[in-house]
């Protein structure tokens, strides 16, 4: 089993509703977010190229927030998700340091926090929030081992990308392109 | 002209616009664990090489300073949790990729190793120093006893320990201008020059004094050539590690940087030294707390501009 989320760039129109969700259903602390909307305005005007994307926590196959805990409170769940323990957290910033998509935050009451695939909703088969809410229904969440998941169908079908495959993460957010 | 403009609805506190979550706290201790690193190294050193008579500034006067460089460090760190409650986590595991977890297990054989160290040399400055209960008696003359082990234990302790402040930093790869390997050689190599200046100053025979203003001179051409090739290494890199070059290139940290660190805090001190060498009369602090402050700033300028320099995606 290996969760993955694919993100259609061509469908998001960037209503930062999978922001907003998010925030409710994993009581985000104000002034926060786990997910964010980005905008990328490419070209030489009036050319121009607009890409929106839906972005949060990749998952990485090789996280370094994982390698560099010194306590092991970052941890790979089944399914490859990389969650927090919020007790064994003791707040070092090593992994805030340590992630090239500055995906992580410390949250007020100490310990670090970042997307967890809304875990919680997951392992009773239901759809993480923002996926759940999307408007435009621009987002695909699902095991990439079952070729019969939403997630793998759409990937076999589109042209995709990761953001920075460069920095050696292997990360699971898939871009549609 | 083509244009890429790139904005994020993201403003999370101490991660944007850049991120500052490592504030003071860290490279102050790195600092303080370098000297300290530095002071044990060169007191091993000499133990174990045999000349403990000659370099009596090394090994039994300049390490009474360690215990407490260490304590305060610790502190620091502490501080710098933001969980704090929960720092006995670090002592549960050990984590064989984390540099954090080796740090934090070589500090804790090197603190107490370094209070037996003073405890053993305590005569040096209490000549009629008592321990007043006979089992601290028998430990004493136990350590003593076994001293050649206990610094060949520190002498590699101290090194992890100096190499350990530059890896903390060389194994983000998320930060391109602490993604280098040079990093961990150039602390330790900072560490040693700042641990051979307390030591001077707390030196007593002028020809240990003159060697160590040697070894000082050596060890600052050896970070200046360690300094080079870093940005070498950056400039004949990818472009993320260019822009992090740049930034000591003409960037925001060129003045801070080249002035304070390179200028101030190692050419000025060589020369001095070197002056020292050449029998002109320089009043000894002035070279050690120039070294100091170089090496101090070093590690401020690069844990603030390691922070600020990200791959651009």
């Amino acid at each position: 089993m290996r969760y993955a989320m694919a993100i259609d760039t061509k469908k998001c129109v960037g209503c930062s509703d999978c922001v907003v969700a998010c925030q409710t259903e994993n009581n985000v602390p104000i002034g926060y977010c786990r997910d964010w909307i980005v905008e990328v305005t490419d070209g030489t005007y009036p050319q121009l190229e607009i890409e929106i994307r839906s972005e949060r926590c990749n998952h990485c196959d090789n996280s370094p927030c994982v390698r560099c805990c010194p306590t092991g409170a970052s941890h790979y769940e089944p399914g490859g998700i990389v969650t927090v323990t919020h007790n064994e957290c003791i707040g070092c910033g090593a992994c805030i340091n340590s992630c090239p998509y500055d995906a992580r935050y410390s949250h007020p009451e100490g310990y670090v926090d970042k997307c967890t695939f809304c875990i919680h909703r997951v392992n009773k088969g239901q759809q993480p929030a923002c996926v759940a809410v999307c408007p435009t229904k621009c987002m695909y969440f699902g095991d990439l081992d079952d070729p019969n998941s939403e997630v793998s169908r759409i990937l076999k079908k589109r042209k995709y990308k990761t953001l920075i495959p460069e920095a050696g993460t292997k990360p699971h957010v898939y871009y549609l392109i | 002209m083509r244009e890429e403009i790139i904005t994020s609805g993201r403003l999370n506190p101490n991660i944007d616009p850049y991120l500052h979550i490592w504030h003071w706290h860290i490279p102050l201790y790195l600092f303080l664990g370098g000297l300290a690193a530095g002071i044990l190294f060169f007191a091993s050193l000499y133990t174990v090489l045999g000349k403990e008579n000659k370099y009596r500034g090394a090994v039994r006067r300049a390490p009474i300073i360690v215990p407490f460089l260490l304590i305060i460090g610790l502190t620091a760190l502490f501080f710098d949790l933001k969980h704090k409650l929960y720092f006995w986590q670090l002592y549960t595991t050990f984590r064989i990729e984390s540099p954090m977890s080796w740090g934090a297990w070589t500090l804790m054989a090197v603190t107490p190793l370094s209070f037996v160290w003073v405890a053993i040399h305590i005569r040096e400055f209490f000549p009629n120093w008592d321990w007043k209960f006979e089992i601290l008696r028998w430990l004493e003359k136990f350590f003593t006893e076994q001293k050649k082990l206990l610094a060949w234990a520190l002498l590699f302790l101290s090194t992890i320990l100096g190499v350990y402040t530059g890896i903390l930093f060389s194994a983000f790869n998320a930060r391109p201008l602490w993604n280098t390997s040079i990093l961990g050689p150039l602390f330790l190599t900072s560490g040693l020059s700042a641990g051979s200046a307390v030591i001077i100053l707390f030196s007593q025979r002028h020809k240990e004094r003159i060697n160590f203003a040697k070894i000082d001179i050596m060890l600052i051409g050896i970070e200046l050539f360690l300094i080079i090739h870093m940005f070498m290494g950056f400039l004949a890199s990818t472009e993320v590690q260019i822009e992090a070059a740049n930034m000591f290139l003409g960037g925001q940290y060129t003045a801070p940087f080249w002035i304070f660190v390179v200028i101030i805090g190692m050419i000025l001190p060589a020369v001095l030294e070197f002056l020292e060498l050449r029998k002109f009369h320089v009043p000894v602090i002035i070279p050690v707390v120039l070294v100091l402050f170089g090496s101090l700033m070093l590690r401020f300028i690069f844990a603030y501009a390691g922070q600020m320099s990200r791959w651009l995606y």
